[in-house]
């Protein structure tokens, strides 16, 4: 596999920042009571993502060492705090909706483990690349959990989609169930966890099947420094 | 040592004075368009709270600041934004808190003409349990609305509580600690602007126009 598919591999699914590393799972967790909510989450954290994995290998030949976090943590919440300032103002809506969870992205050790792990050893457009394809991951699964929740929370899809999207996205609202009541250990933190375990569950139970399909057999690499290491 | 520590700290300041840079300038491009969505949210929860044709002024620009602990549930400033007809003061939206809520504080905006009418009531800001106490919220029911033309009088006073204790609000199945909060914390603040409507309309603009 070259660069790319290794990359496109590892962030979706062999290292998906969600499932595998469990990185963020604050944002993760608290933001995907909707779908609408999980995209919003999304797109700001692949901002934030590609824009500091390109920083960071930009600037990673002239930092020392010893400095490089504390250089790191600012240029992630140089990051976040201008797309807070955006969002703010082009997406009022779900800038309210998403609340301090936004500005919390600088928690999100996602971000500063790929600045550390990957774009501060690799050129500036794999870096770009690992950035943008990790975020993809994690987006896939705030998407996959946001829409499991919303629909068995609250029996919709896209609930206040216009907050994100503008007026034209209020067609996107499907009511799929019509419920009496919200059914509200879904809606609340705890669905989130269950939601995610078993999500976890499902992915690890397909683990093997699914990479005896994507990955070529008797590939013996040696294993890049770059990568988070898999723990099981 | 110490020179690779300066080299450092230089290193370190640089940074952070291009990240300052970065962001102070984004701040700068956004800072009208944030102060625009601000002003026209404002606008669209006053607009809500009392009818737009009742009034002709800029109602966003026109607000004077309150501290009332008693009356108004904080202990720091709220806005009450001033509607006038024909430079006549014909209501009030006042914000004002309810300390007692089932989780925390919850910040209402309350539309009230001069003699105790409330013509809407407007929840800003909770955090009542998703699925119970959050029907204060407009956005998942249509309670907060019974406020509307709702009028206070001296002797109706024990008509604002909910039905359970003898008033004319509705509870929700399952939580009455929020509307009991949300029903008192209204009360107190069409009884204040009843009678303080005087010394508010008086007391001159001191919190709007700030383009």
């Amino acid at each position: 596999m070259n660069t790319y598919a290794e990359l496109t591999w590892q962030g979706i699914w062999k290292n998906n920042p969600g499932l595998v590393q469990l990185l963020g799972l604050c944002p993760l967790l608290a933001v995907t009571s909707t779908l609408t909510n999980a995209l919003g989450m999304s797109l700001a954290t692949i901002i934030v993502m590609v824009g500091s994995n390109a920083t960071v290998s930009i600037i990673r030949n002239f930092i020392p060492k010893e400095i490089r976090i504390p250089i790191f943590v600012m240029i992630i919440a140089g990051y976040v705090t201008c797309v807070q300032l955006l969002f703010n103002a082009y997406a009022f809506g779900i800038y309210q909706s998403l609340g301090i969870f936004l500005p919390l992205i600088v928690t999100n050790c996602i971000i500063i483990g790929r600045a550390e792990a990957f774009a501060s050893k690799n050129d500036l457009l794999p870096s770009i690349y690992d950035g943008f394809i990790m975020a993809i991951g994690f987006s896939l699964v705030l998407v996959l959990l946001g829409g499991i929740r919303e629909l068995l929370g609250q029996g919709t899809l896209f609930d206040g989609a216009p907050l994100l999207l503008g007026e034209w996205a209020s067609v996107l609202r499907v009511e799929v169930i019509e419920f009496e009541q919200s059914f509200l250990f879904i809606m609340l933190p705890p669905g989130a966890f269950v939601a995610l375990g078993i999500i976890l569950a499902i992915k690890n139970s397909l683990d093997d099947k699914v990479e005896a399909i994507i990955v070529p057999p008797v590939v013996v690499e040696k294993p890049q420094r770059a990568r988070v290491n898999n723990v099981t | 040592m110490n020179k690779i520590m300066s080299k450092n700290g230089l290193i370190l300041a640089c940074f952070a004075l291009v990240v300052t840079a970065v962001v102070a300038l984004t701040h700068e491009l956004t800072k009208s368009d944030i102060a625009k969505q601000e002003q026209k949210y404002l606008l669209t929860l006053l607009e809500q709270v009392i009818e737009p044709t009742t009034y002709d002024n800029d109602l966003a620009n026109q607000c004077v600041l309150i501290t009332a602990p008693k009356a108004l549930g904080r202990k720091t400033p709220q806005r009450a934004f001033i509607a006038t007809k024909d430079n006549v003061p014909v209501a009030i939206a006042i914000e004002t808190t309810a300390p007692n809520g089932y989780s925390g504080n919850i910040d209402l905006l309350v539309g009230v003409d001069l003699f105790g009418k409330a013509s809407g009531v407007r929840t800003l800001r909770h955090q009542e349990t998703p699925g119970l106490g959050d029907k204060v919220e407009l956005a998942k029911s249509s309670w907060i609305e019974s406020f509307k033309d709702k009028i206070l009088t001296d002797k109706n006073e024990n008509q604002w509580q909910v039905k359970k204790d003898g008033g004319q609000f509705d509870q929700f199945t399952g939580a009455t600690i929020t509307p009991r909060a949300v029903i008192l914390a209204t009360k107190k603040a069409i009884a204040y602007v009843k009678n303080n409507h005087q010394t508010i309309i008086n007391s001159g603009n001191s919190c709007g126009a700030q383009s």
